[in-house]
């Protein structure tokens, strides 16, 4: 049975889902948690693509690719994947962590986002360098937005 | 019951880089949400994934709340011998599950 304290509690809910939750990753997370994994060295654009739908209509299942370009021999190969977003509640998609034995240096993932924003992909190398790729999306279901119906 | 499916080429040539797609059931819960009363949901994710080949570790990655529910990850290996790939995915609630896929090089 449905009771009118029911029924003025899930109203309640609604309210709370609908005021912005505290604590979204901003352009200036995203920053401190990429300084986290590349410490002070330098991030140089270029080796990185990163693959995803310029215009998302789902953000709750997003194709994301990864790649870099290295010979993944013993001496020189990937070491590491990072992804990065700016607006999810939290600045990290997801850490990759690789070797020679790879032969490619290639992954896929379905990840979600919460809005439209810029993504960035960072190759850690064996030799210690850092290098970028960043791509704009556009988000129009944003993830997490079947929590308001 | 934890289901996971993992698609490996069926007959590689050794040295031949192969891709190795995994997808496994889980909800990858945020921790962001909230029920229909207002509490929120606690977070239930698979924080790691590894892969190993005959024993020696061939990936690694940690998974964050922005992956997907259903998690499919897929990466790239070399072909060298006919063995076995071992995949564990662990993370919150003590979730643990492993699968293992038999590899037979040409």
């Amino acid at each position: 049975m449905t009771t009118r304290r029911d029924v003025l509690r899930s109203a309640g809910a609604l309210v709370m889902t609908l005021v912005p939750v505290a604590g979204r990753a901003t352009p200036a997370t995203m920053q401190e948690a990429m300084r986290k994994v590349v410490g002070d060295a330098k991030i140089q654009r270029g080796k990185v693509t990163l693959d995803l739908p310029p215009l998302i209509d789902n953000g709750n299942v997003v194709a994301l690719a990864v790649s870099v370009a290295s010979p993944m021999t013993p001496t020189d190969y990937v070491k590491a994947i990072h992804v990065f977003n700016e607006k999810n509640p939290q600045p990290n998609i997801v850490s990759v962590y690789l070797g020679p034995r790879a032969g490619r240096a290639s992954i896929f993932a379905r990840v979600r986002l919460a809005d439209s924003q810029t993504i960035t992909a960072i190759a850690q190398l064996s030799d210690g360098s850092f290098w970028q790729a960043t791509q704009d999306v556009i988000v129009t279901t944003a993830a997490c937005a079947e929590e308001l119906s | 019951m934890t289901r996971a499916v993992i698609t490996v080429p069926p007959h590689p040539r050794r040295g031949q880089v192969i891709e190795i797609r995994t997808l496994v059931g889980h909800p990858m819960e945020t921790g962001y949400r909230h029920d229909n009363f207002g509490r929120p949901i606690p977070r239930n994710i698979i924080t790691r994934f590894v892969c190993t080949y005959n024993g020696a570790e061939i990936c690694r990655a940690d998974f964050f709340p922005a992956i997907s529910a259903n998690p499919l990850f897929t990466f790239t290996t070399v072909a060298t011998e006919s063995g076995t790939l071992e995949f564990t995915w662990t993370g919150d609630n003590d979730f643990a599950h492993t699968m293992s896929v038999p590899i037979a090089v040409e």
